[in-house]
């Protein structure tokens, strides 16, 4: 149990190590003629206008924000998921007003129209 | 893995006097450098001369077929033209970043096959936290889409990432939501565990225990599928709208890696719903009694079911139209979630009233699942004899006095 997650150390310096020799592979056998018009932004053939870091729609971040919540409340139902046969009635009464709760604000999001995407 | 340690040494395969820590060290490298080098990358490159292939029979063509038989090579030529193109780095980009951001998806891509099982005791490490666990490294993939989007200062790419990171993480609700029922009903999060409480029966798999399970496996897969950026969610790198989206300045290899992980999470998709719902690697035990017989039987049925999820990935991308963004995200918040919300309360009353189970409900759902293939199966036999029938009759050619008379 101790070298339980070792593996995943493991698995993160494997991916990293394949990522590394294809790009190395990449740069010694692929050429490098670099030109200002090759590095440039693809526009589709227009010269670029402007770098792209500017505002996006507002809608991005309320989705942003709707995971958070939901996320972190799908997150907090795993533990009990696992202990839910020994739980049992009273498990299933807590969720219920859990989900209550939660389902209150998802018809409040629906209502205020945060879902909605023109 | 360290069972599988354990039963070796105490067979006598390891050295005595090697302190344990060094074999399962050494085991670990091992296999995850097998499972790297043998499995995920082939299976990666594979996956996409299927995908070719099958796409060229759904649009009636052929597909690759030149470079080896049928083609099959194709995935390794498309490798190494890869290699040998030039890897671009936009002047405009915010370099550190953009450098970074294939690596993130690459390692997040691999390490969600720690705890994918192949078969039996082949596993790299089954974590007790497991699902709970791949639902975490696979959402890596998102930061790293979106460190891409952002890094490569191309207006497509942002698109993409932002897109990406959106759908992505709203889709992460009905999925995660979707794997509870499986969790309630095998008490644990652990994938060997999870197959362990299915049996080989299809109507002990989790998937037939009851109606709210059968839907809660629908939503799963097609939430996967929007979280692999698969069409019909296949949004933010839609060719017809925003060139390559969040890939659009990457080049050569910086590319492959970012379309290896996507074919990739395909296979890890169709391992996750095979593992949860539909009793991973079980086979009857009278089949095989020798272990090595058997672990390889247990990883064919594994691939089997697992590759089946792939061809129908393939298969919907070829055959479904892409959805606009609105549609994407009005699906996942006003249909799957509360779906999936009913799905999982449902099977918790389900287990409080049936805390058996219900075995005719079982066999029944079993029984229509089994109808369904064979009703689909018979289409396809229909369809094959009429497009063998219709060949047949173009090849009669009325106008060709020719053939006619060799026949009378």
């Amino acid at each position: 149990m101790k070298f339980q997650y070792v593996p995943v150390l493991i698995a993160f310096g494997l991916g990293g190590l394949v990522a590394a020799v294809f790009v190395a592979a990449g740069m010694f056998l692929g050429p490098r003629r670099p030109s200002p018009v090759k590095e440039a932004a693809f526009e589709c053939g227009n010269p670029p206008s402007g770098p792209a870091w500017g505002r996006f729609s507002v809608k991005f971040y309320l989705t942003a924000i709707l995971f958070i919540v939901f996320d972190v409340e799908v997150v907090f139902m795993y533990p009990w998921a696992v202990l839910f046969r020994p739980l049992g009635v009273f498990g299933l009464v807590e969720m219920s007003v859990f989900v209550l709760v939660l389902t209150v604000g998802l018809v409040y999001v629906w209502r205020k129209g945060a879902l909605e995407w023109d | 893995m360290q069972e599988l340690v354990d039963s070796l040494v105490a067979d006598g395969f390891v050295p005595g006097g090697l302190p344990l820590w060094v074999a399962y060290l050494g085991a670990m490298l091992v296999f995850g450098g097998i499972v790297v080098f043998v499995f995920i990358l082939p299976i990666a490159g594979i996956t996409t001369w299927v995908e070719r292939r099958v796409a060229g029979r759904i649009q009636s063509r052929i597909g690759p077929n030149r470079t080896g038989p049928a083609g099959f090579l194709q995935w390794l030529a498309d490798g190494i033209k890869s290699v040998l193109k030039e890897d671009i780095v936009p002047s405009a980009a915010d370099v550190p970043l953009f450098k970074l951001a294939p690596y993130v998806v690459m390692t997040g891509f691999v390490a969600a096959f720690v705890v994918v099982p192949f078969g039996g005791p082949l596993i790299i490490a089954d974590l007790n936290v497991g699902i709970l666990y791949l639902t975490a490294v696979t959402a890596l993939v998102v930061v790293g889409i979106l460190m891409a989007g952002w890094a490569s200062n191309n207006k497509w790419s942002l698109l993409g990432g932002i897109r990406s990171a959106a759908q992505i993480v709203s889709y992460e609700i009905p999925a995660g939501l979707s794997i509870l029922p499986v969790v309630m009903l095998a008490g644990t999060l652990s994938m060997q565990g999870i197959i362990g409480h299915q049996g080989w029966a299809p109507w002990t798999w989790h998937v037939f225990d009851n109606p709210f399970t059968f839907f809660a496996f629908f939503i799963l897969f097609v939430s996967a599928l929007a979280e692999g950026n698969r069409t019909p969610f296949d949004l933010p790198e839609a060719e017809s709208e925003l060139v390559m989206g969040f890939a659009t300045e990457y080049s050569g290899l910086r590319n492959l890696l970012f379309f290896m992980a996507e074919w990739g999470n395909l296979y890890v998709i169709g391992a996750v719903v095979t593992t949860l719902f539909l009793g991973g690697w079980q086979i009857p035990l009278a089949l095989a009694d020798h272990p090595v017989p058997r672990i390889v039987l247990q990883f064919a049925i594994f691939f089997a079911k697992a590759y089946f999820w792939v061809f129908v990935a393939v298969w919907l991308r070829w055959t479904l139209p892409r959805i606009r963004v609105d549609q994407m995200m009005i699906m996942c918040w006003k249909y799957l979630v509360p779906i999936a919300f009913v799905n999982f309360m449902g099977t918790a009353v389900w287990m409080v009233l049936f805390p058996a189970g219900v075995p005719a409900v079982r066999v029944l759902l079993s029984l229509t699942a089994a109808g369904l293939l064979v009703a689909f199966a018979r289409r396809v036999v229909f369809h094959v004899r009429r497009a063998l029938l219709t060949r047949e009759e173009l090849s009669f050619n009325p106008l060709s006095t020719a053939r006619v008379m060799s026949r009378g």
